[in-house]
């Protein structure tokens, strides 16, 4: 409570609202005891003297009524109104929700079909017709707000009810011989009571601005008794010659709606833990670059080139090195893997490639990415998506969430050909159908019409897969493409990619944590942990004579057809987490043969023609 | 979709029926003898009893019910006793100015409120987004009431910019530049909570949105960014500010009565609240049903416009 209390005051927005209300409360409170006027007594030949004026702090109106007590006595009417209609609203809404929902069944059915009926008419209308009914008047009006509002607080309630009915605490009771008023009162009523309260203050503030509309329309309270809206009635007809009698009740019910309003939404976020985390910044289009960033030249030749890459988190106060120096290359035609358990940073590394490391909180604070001679980090926006799905394609994971759930499938490839040539709609849906035949999608003609739902798991993947193609793309990088498919659709997939890549002269970038994938389709390897790589080098010699003891491992993780002999081995213990690594090698915690000089600062990659490892007692010495 | 349509339509039907036995039942409420009631208290008994014959008063409940729906299902709202015409033809007279306040109004929030929602978003936390936050913020908590009152105040009594009150000019006027000059104020009013409930709303559909990894596919694939939030993320954020805008075209239709009263705008809400003074019990009776059906029907087509949207739904 004490820190819900603090969340909600931090919020600068909601501790004005309570400040503001809390005035206009105490204010409402004194006014009994303050030395006032009284807001009835009508002095006709003191009408509409201006705020200001002796006697008047506020002036009068056009009976000679002092203002400011007309106003501070009309507030109050208004708050203890509009309280009272959220008080009734609340008790008999809940109490219908409640029953409905304990009981459920056709007293259900019958209760909530009603409370639709009722919610099926336009709000103040109903308001309306309740007051033609009753007659005007402040408690007909006040009847009126409150039975507009019970459907709000049946279904809601219903609907928590619903979900607690069915626990075992309730059924418990129910053995225990308890009677329903008393398992209602006893054991449903605690559990919902917080619910009903905040939905009592969210809707408060509506109700006073509906009770005060109704005294407006002449509807609500009657002379000479004004709330709030009766005030702003009356002073209708003198709002071009004293406007100031308009202002000071407009002001009053906007400054009390408001201030409602504020801390209504302070309770809101304090209670959601989404914004809690402050996760709900959403993506810029480019990954930010730090500004203390430098250039670094490309060690390697190759087409695309990374050097000395750096990427990390920012949350709060903490620091998540997701990338921490990762330098490599890629030459035209190649297929280079990126392997890692999930955490090692080995998506980021892809994402970051293009600045699409979704920022906040990613920035890249240092290192290049070398392509075509240019370095893409810190590129201007217009350059980098140039070449984003042109020359540089993205194969992603689940492709069920990375494509577009309303666009066609045909459309949304016709739309990454014309967001790089300027060709017309019906050559880029012949282009859209090509490509759909090249990735043997049977009956492409009808199913460029689909939808991504529509379409299977493998189905969807060749759809990524032909959209990643559709530009003739020099590099193609691969993010765990075949990891949500069943194991016949992935080796097709990567039968796929392995005739593209020979047909097409493509280098693929191809991020996996599965040796077995890596095996069969790439060339070199790389082995990523904790945002840094332990082992590089050709797949065959990696496999064959893994020099790390993490890639050793990681190998030994892949189950073998057909030989029985390999004992098979998972990881003891969880990748680190990369905020807070200690110094030395970070497998160190996992590994048998760490001791302690691997605990003791940096341990360089080391190793030459292209094999590398990154341990001070590898498995395999490195010539 | 046509199936879908007449689904949708049929079941409407048991909505409208219980809107009817609703507002039959409010009215059924009237405490003491409703033609007393309509005619006062100096009435002669013999008016009184033909009064309660003329509205079927003297039968049970349930056929009074039935006889008022099937009177009403043929076009015979009945007649009203202040005005001395028939209910429907005032009704639908007085609906189309509302219509054209309320229509007008509902375009306004539902664009500008979408768009300030999109803009918010895309600039997160820079100086666009907090002036809309802090607009919408003031504009969700000012009475709209007092909104216009003091828009009449400024632009048509100290600036002179726009006519104070009406639908038309009294003299000259009766063309649409006319029409247009009198609907500035009062479907700017009327628009703005709805316009601050609907940026609120579509702010953070759009940011649920622009996380999700469609959008980043959107972006590898080298869609130009304005295309991304403007193309990609709004259809996407549609599916959930469509049912918000259906729920607040109830909120501006009724939201209507306040600001025909503070402009003198011969609408239907207007008419309810003289009726409502006057005891002009079946004018009331008539236009409550009548609106809320409009409302229903006007669901309908959200509903219809969400599943053209979303193909999800299935139809």
């Amino acid at each position: 409570m004490t820190g819900f209390l603090k969340l909600l005051f931090r919020n600068r927005l909601a501790a004005m609202g309570a400040v503001i209300l809390g005035a206009i409360l105490l204010l409402v409170i004194l006014t009994p005891i303050l030395p006032l006027q009284n807001p009835d007594v009508t002095a006709t030949a003191d009408r509409f003297q201006r705020p200001l004026s002796p006697g008047h702090l506020l002036g009068t109106d056009h009976l000679g009524r002092d203002l400011l007590a007309r106003l501070l006595y009309g507030t109050r009417l208004s708050l203890i109104v509009g309280v009272a209609a959220a008080l009734i609203a609340g008790i008999i809404g809940s109490a219908i929700g409640i029953t409905a929902g304990y009981f459920g069944g056709r007293l259900d059915n019958i209760v909530m079909r009603g409370v639709d009926m009722l919610m099926a008419f336009p709000y103040i209308l109903l308001a309306l017709a309740i007051v033609a009914a009753l007659g005007p008047g402040l408690m007909n009006a006040l009847i009126a707000v409150a039975a507009v509002n019970i459907p709000f607080f049946a279904r809601n309630i219903r609907g928590i009810t619903v979900g607690l009915a069915g626990r075992e605490f309730i059924d418990a009771a129910k053995l225990s011989g308890m009677g329903h008023t008393r398992i209602i009162l006893t054991e449903l009523l605690p559990n919902v009571l917080p619910v009903i309260i905040i939905a009592m203050s969210t809707t408060v503030g509506w109700m006073i601005l509906e009770t005060a509309g109704l005294s407006f329309l002449g509807l609500g309270s009657q002379p000479p008794q004004a709330d709030l809206g009766s005030m702003l009635g009356e002073a209708r007809s003198s709002l071009i010659t004293s406007p100031y009698v308009s202002l000071v009740p407009g002001v009053m019910i906007f400054l009390i709606v408001m201030s409602i309003n504020l801390l209504g939404d302070g309770v809101r976020d304090a209670l959601d833990p989404r914004l809690r985390s402050g996760a709900l910044s959403r993506p810029l289009a480019t990954t930010l670059v730090s500004g203390a960033r430098r250039p670094v030249p490309p060690a390697r030749d190759g087409l695309l080139q990374i050097a000395d890459l750096r990427t990390q988190f920012h949350v709060g106060s903490r620091i998540y090195k997701a990338v921490d120096g990762v330098s490599l290359s890629v030459r035209p035609g190649e297929c280079l893997g990126i392997i890692g358990e999930s955490g090692s940073g080995k998506s980021v590394t892809a994402l970051s490639l293009m600045g699409l490391v979704a920022s906040p909180p990613g920035i890249i604070t240092g290192g290049s990415v070398w392509f075509d001679g240019r370095d893409m980090i810190g590129a201007p926006y217009e350059d980098l998506r140039r070449i984003r799905g042109d020359r540089v394609a993205y194969i992603f994971q689940d492709p069920l969430s990375t494509l577009h759930p309303l666009y066609r499938i045909g459309d949304q490839l016709a739309e990454a050909i014309q967001a790089h040539h300027k060709i017309g709609k019906a050559e880029a849906n012949e282009r859209a159908l090509q490509l759909l035949r090249d990735v043997r999608i049977p009956n492409p003609e009808s199913r460029v019409r689909n939808y991504p739902h529509e379409m299977s798991g493998g189905m969807r993947q060749r759809v990524g897969i032909a959209m990643a193609l559709v530009n003739d793309p020099a590099v193609i990088i691969a993010d765990e493409p075949t990891t949500a498919l069943d194991v016949t659709v992935q080796a097709q997939i990567l039968m796929l990619l392995e005739d593209l890549r020979r047909e097409r002269g493509l280098a693929i970038v191809f991020i996996t944590h599965d040796f077995g994938v890596v095996g069969q389709l790439c060339d070199r390897v790389a082995v990523m942990y904790a945002g840094r790589i332990v082992e590089e080098g050709p797949t065959a010699e990696v496999l064959a004579r893994p020099s790390h003891p993490y890639t050793k491992r990681l190998i030994a993780c892949v189950p073998e057809l057909g030989q029985g002999r390999r004992e098979m081995a998972a990881i003891a213990g969880l990748p680190p987490v990369v905020s807070d690594l200690p110094p030395g090698c970070a497998f160190a915690p996992r590994c048998d043969k760490a001791s302690d000089s691997c605990r003791k600062g940096d341990i360089a990659l080391s190793g030459s023609g292209g094999r590398a490892v990154r341990c001070l007692f590898p498995e395999e010495a490195l010539t | 979709m046509g199936s879908y349509i007449i689904k949708r339509l049929i079941s409407a039907i048991p909505v409208l029926l219980g809107i009817t036995i609703i507002v039959f039942l409010i009215m059924a409420m009237i405490p003491g003898d409703p033609a007393t009631a309509i005619l006062g208290s100096y009435a002669t008994p013999e008016n009184v009893a033909r009064l309660n014959r003329d509205l079927g008063l003297d039968a049970p409940l349930v056929k009074r019910y039935f006889i008022w729906l099937g009177n009403m299902l043929t076009g015979d709202f009945g007649r009203s006793y202040s005005l001395n015409r028939p209910v429907l033809d005032e009704i639908t007279e007085r609906f189309s100015a509302t219509l054209i306040l309320a229509g007008v109004s509902f375009v306004l929030c539902s664009i500008l409120g979408i768009l300030a929602g999109v803009v918010s978003a895309a600039r997160q936390y820079g100086w666009a987004d907090k002036l809309i936050t802090l607009t919408v913020l003031v504009g969700i908590s000012v009475p709209s009431f007092f909104l216009g009152m003091m828009m009449i105040l400024l632009f048509a009594v100290n600036l002179r910019w726009l006519p104070v009150s009406g639908m038309y000019a009294i003299y000259g006027g009766g063309d649409l530049p006319d029409l247009l000059r009198h609907l500035i104020m009062p479907s700017l009013a009327l628009s703005v909570v709805a316009t601050g409930v609907i940026a609120r709303l579509a702010r953070s559909a759009m940011l649920e949105v622009l996380r999700q990894d469609f959008i980043r596919t959107a972006r590898a694939k080298g869609v130009p960014e304005r295309r991304v939030i403007m193309g990609h993320a709004l259809r996407a954020a549609m599916v959930s500010i469509i049912p918000v805008l259906g729920i607040q075209a109830g909120f501006v239709l009724s939201g209507s009565v306040y600001i025909e009263i503070v402009f003198q705008w011969p609408g239907i809400g207007r008419m309810l609240v003289d009726a409502i003074l006057t005891r002009d019990i079946l004018l009331v009776q008539g236009g409550v049903v009548f609106v809320a059906a409009c409302y229903v029907i006007f669901n309908i087509i959200v509903d219809v416009a969400q599943g053209m949207l979303d193909p999800r739904i299935k139809t």
